[in-house]
């Protein structure tokens, strides 16, 4: 009988290799987030400072991302091996050749929007006709231009920068704004929320879902072990930054002061919360998840306003890695 | 409760009560009308300093942005090189110290159509003028605020703070003028002309505002940011709602909101560094929108007054307390003085007249009321010690007059029968005096051996006068009697003595009668008396020894000569009236003690009634005949006490034998 239970033990975890990596065998990765130290990305940071990644063997380098050093440049360039992007930004890329995989998507919902300010007179989609829209680049412009489509919308699109000053003082009657940052911003510059008519576009049948993980098809083929890894350590990490919001803000908050960007922990704390309703998917389905539907609307949008001509198929694209990683 | 407690309690309760409340009434209005104006005067203060301060930031701000208003119209206006244009530039630069730097920054291909961005920059750098061209693909400034701003609203704008990294790495605001070119009836955008300033200047002139011991000053930007406070990291970092939102505060949010849509106000407002109460002036700096904020510490701004009024506190506890010992003090004052008063006046009436009072130390009251004991207390003891020798002299008096009574009694004969070996006659005296010394008298005697004189008189007034005066009438009588006198020039003789010398103008009536014992003749003579009963015994048996009964007879008033009272007129002559008296014939005299006896209802023992006891005692012998007379008199007047002597007299005429 001992002998059975014995052989039963061995062949469970004996037989197995170790958890646990040992120190001097950590597999060295890098990372660049598609933006600027903030709470958006909250989960790598946090799940970098508390060891997750190199408790699953992982010697992660953060890089360092913002407006200047564009990730998915990074990342065909083989710059680093794994980064965030915008599931429309990855597309195209796949579709222009590029061999990269979405092995989680994050970001579930969409926080792209239109603000405009109630006294300009702008309540409901129809009075945008005519008026001066200013909006971001690229793949911020996709699920615009197909809402003014949608809507038949006939605008003056005005490039937007970083600011929503432009806005403010009224140079455009409609911006572009993240659900979890500009809107937040124009908040505390003094516009109530009921002073201003906002167009969340997962609201009007242009759920485009953004920050999902990317990893070159090369990469991931290499060691698939890593990328799960790291896609495990990075779900950890936003766990934990959701349970322990205040501890995840002083994480992120030391990044921002790190890369000399103006820190504002209120502001941070809005964009985690926002990052909590956006990342959760509403089906209680694990996180992660790219959902089928979410992404054969990406790809209709896209091809429907010429942006690809050939996408790869959701299940080339979109590979779970993370569900044979040992917790 | 209240009743019961003594008068220095109810004084100091109701004075401390009264003026403490007083007090109250006038430290709240003094405190609220004091904070009042030193609220005013703060605003005021605040409104001065701050509008100096913006002043001196609005100079600066319309100094600079001539500059690029003038670059801007010297653009649209003239025709230029580009060596014209970087000297014209750094000379605006270097000439003009406010500012930091300045650039002349084209729309794409305008400038050159080979060039997609020209932006020559000057900037002031370690006290020298640098230069650069802001067209790198790392600065695209066509998408920076500072030239986007004002390109799409098509007038100058300033713009937020902001650091700039591409430019000049310090925080700067940036005045920039869009210029135009007339291309047939279009204004074509050609570029914008900035001006740059350094914030620090503006920092500095912030946070040189010092308002009592931590009061401050910040500045906030068009959308709420933080341009300079003391808390450091607000700096450029955060909005003022941001802060609100951090503390859930709506009130400060509501505060921004005004700020930046350029009001002016005087509000309370927390402290965002030290969460003091403050009052917080704000207005806004016309040029570009930003609003000054300056914060009042309240606690400090009121210290003074605080300070006053703990000051203003302790005095007035300290007048109360001040006023209470006052107050115990007078009241003890009164009250001592009252209480020992009492006290000594419960000894005196106990009997004690000696007791010690408080003596009076003061002229008030309390003082008159002590006096006025002091002298009740002398009064008493004098008109004590005067009523005991009144009592003891009306004792002494009243025994003298007991003396003089019983001398007066001693004088009257009172042993019956006086003469036993004279059968001729019997008779009967009796004097029942009244409770004072009074001036009745009886005598009687032999003038010689066949004339028997009897008399009886009543002396006006009572007392000694009237039971001296009495003595002196029965003296004079029984002197002024001779053996040949009739009762008549006795009397006349009595009243011409009495009459001399009689001051007090008394007088005596009396009735003086002489019985000849062998021939019954009764000679008389009455002076002013009343008359006295005849008791006839004509009809009857002769007198027998030892049995009266059946004896009547008749009872009449004795027929008498008026005459005067005696010792009125000194010349008055009185008759003698005679009468033959039968054995057992008896006369009656009696004094109007008899006949003015009163009962309790007033009524007089009068004649008649005399008269008919008389008949009823004919028989009896003389004795019985006055004990029965006296008997009737008593149970007539139930024993009430008599004001006058009562005197009676019989005498009988009995048969002379052997």
């Amino acid at each position: 009988m001992i002998r059975i239970l014995l052989f039963i033990f061995l062949v469970l975890f004996g037989a197995t290799p170790p958890l646990h990596p040992a120190e001097n065998v950590l597999k060295k990765a890098s990372f660049i987030p598609h933006w600027s130290p903030q709470a958006q990305f909250a989960g790598y940071y946090v799940a970098y400072e508390k060891g997750f990644y190199k408790k699953r063997g992982i010697d992660l380098t953060i890089l360092q991302g913002g407006p200047d050093r564009p990730s998915s440049q990074f990342l065909t360039k083989g710059k680093t091996d794994f980064t965030t992007m915008w599931l429309s930004t990855a597309l195209r890329l796949a579709a222009n050749g590029q061999e990269i995989i979405n092995i989680a998507q994050i970001i579930q919902r969409s926080a792209l929007m239109l603000v405009a300010k109630k006294s300009s007179n702008i309540k409901t989609p129809q009075d945008i006709n005519g008026k001066k829209v200013s909006l971001w680049g690229e793949d911020f412009q996709i699920q615009p231009k197909a809402f003014f489509k949608r809507y038949n919308l006939d605008v003056k699109i005005i490039p937007q920068s970083f600011s929503v000053n432009l806005f403010l003082r009224g140079g455009v009657d409609v911006a572009s704004a993240m659900w979890y940052n500009e809107y937040h911003t124009i908040i505390n510059s003094g516009l109530n929320p009921d002073e201003l008519t906002t167009f969340l576009f997962h609201e009007h049948g242009l759920n485009f879902p953004e920050d999902g993980i990317y990893t070159l098809e090369k990469t991931f083929k290499k060691d698939p072990a890593l990328a799960g890894a790291f896609v495990k350590s990075s779900i950890e990490g936003w766990l934990y930054a959701f349970s322990h919001p205040e501890e995840a803000l002083d994480i992120v908050l030391k990044y921002i002061s790190q890369a000399k960007i103006p820190a504002n922990r209120v502001h941070q704390k809005w964009m985690l919360n926002r990052m909590k309703d956006l990342i959760s998917p509403p089906d209680g389905s694990p996180i992660g998840m790219l959902q089928p539907r979410d992404y054969e609307r990406v790809d209709y949008e896209l091809k429907e306003n010429d942006l690809v001509k050939r996408t790869p198929s959701y299940y080339s694209f979109f590979v779970r890695c993370d569900k044979d990683v040992e917790k | 409760m209240w009743k019961n407690r003594g008068i220095a309690f109810k004084l100091i309760l109701a004075i401390c009560v009264s003026s403490g409340l007083i007090f109250i009434l006038i430290f709240s209005f003094n405190y609220r009308f004091s904070r009042n104006i030193i609220e005013k005067n703060v605003e005021d203060n605040a409104q001065n300093l701050v509008q100096s301060k913006v002043n001196r930031i609005e100079t600066v701000l319309l100094s600079v942005k001539k500059i690029p208003e003038n670059l801007a119209s010297f653009l649209e206006n003239g025709s230029y090189h580009e060596e014209e244009l970087l000297f014209l530039l750094r000379t605006v630069v270097e000439n003009n110290p406010e500012i930091y730097g300045a650039t002349i920054a084209f729309e794409p291909y305008t400038f050159d159509r080979g060039l997609l961005y020209y932006a020559p920059y000057f900037y002031k750098h370690d006290g020298k003028i640098e230069f650069m061209n802001l067209g790198t693909p790392s600065y695209l400034y066509a998408y920076l605020d500072w030239y986007q701003i004002p390109k799409e609203l098509n007038r100058p704008d300033w713009s937020e703070p902001y650091y700039d990294e591409g430019g000049g790495n310090i925080l700067m605001a940036t005045y920039s003028v869009p210029f135009y070119k007339n291309v047939g009836e279009k204004r074509q955008f050609m570029g914008i002309v900035t001006a740059d300033i350094n914030l620090g200047w503006f920092q500095e002139v912030v946070s040189s505002i010092k308002v009592l011991q931590t009061g401050y000053g910040f500045l906030i930007s068009k959308n709420g940011t933080v341009i300079t406070h003391p808390l450091k990291q607000l700096v450029m970092n955060e909005t003022l709602f941001g802060v609100a939102e951090g503390r859930a505060d709506t009130h400060l949010r509501e505060i921004g909101r005004k700020m930046i849509r350029g009001e002016s106000g005087f509000v309370p407002f927390r402290s965002i560094d030290s969460e003091k109460e403050c009052w917080m002036y704000y207005t806004p700096i016309p040029s570009n929108g930003w609003s000054l904020a300056v914060l009042f510490p309240q606690d400090e701004f009121m210290a003074d007054i605080v300070r006053l009024n703990r000051i203003v506190v302790i005095l007035g506890i300290a007048g109360l307390l001040l006023l209470s010992i006052a107050v115990a003090f007078i009241a003890r004052s009164i009250t001592n003085p009252l209480r020992a008063m009492a006290q000594a006046t419960k000894e005196i009436a106990t009997g004690n007249l000696d007791v010690e009072l408080p003596p009076a130390k003061s002229g008030d009251e309390v003082g008159k009321l002590s006096e006025a004991f002091q002298y009740m207390e002398k009064s008493l003891k004098e008109y004590i010690q005067q009523l005991t020798e009144t009592t003891a002299s009306k004792e002494r008096i009243e025994s003298e007059l007991k003396i003089a009574h019983d001398i007066q009694m001693s004088i009257l004969p009172k042993i019956f029968p006086p003469f036993p070996e004279r059968k001729e006659f019997d008779i009967y005296a009796m004097i029942e005096p009244a409770r004072e010394v009074g001036g009745d008298f009886y005598d009687f005697f032999f003038i010689d051996d066949d004339h028997f004189c009897f008399t009886i008189g009543d002396v006006s007034g009572k007392g000694v006068p009237a039971s001296l005066f009495m003595a002196v009438t029965k003296t004079l009588i029984k002197a002024k009697t001779s053996w040949d006198a009739d009762p008549g020039s006795i009397l006349t003789k009595v009243n011409k003595d009495l009459s001399q010398g009689n001051e007090a103008c008394m007088f005596v009536t009396s009735f003086i009668a002489v019985l000849n014992t062998k021939t019954g003749e009764l000679l008389y003579a009455n002076g002013g008396h009343n008359p006295p009963l005849m008791i006839r015994s004509e009809n009857h048996p002769p007198f027998r020894e030892g049995g009266d009964e059946g004896f009547s007879g008749e009872v009449e008033f004795l027929a008498v000569s008026k005459g005067l009272v005696v010792g009125v007129m000194e010349d008055y002559v009185y008759q003698t009236d005679r009468i033959p008296l039968k054995p057992g014939d008896s006369i009656f005299i009696y004094t109007d003690g008899v006949t003015e006896a009163m009962n309790e209802q007033g009524e007089l023992f009068s004649e008649e009634r005399l008269k008919k006891q008389t008949i009823k005692l004919q028989g009896k012998s003389v004795q019985e005949i006055i004990a029965g007379t006296m008997e009737e008199i008593k149970s007539f007047s139930h024993g009430a006490p008599q004001s006058d002597d009562i005197t009676m007299m019989v005498m009988r005429f009995r048969e002379e034998k052997g």
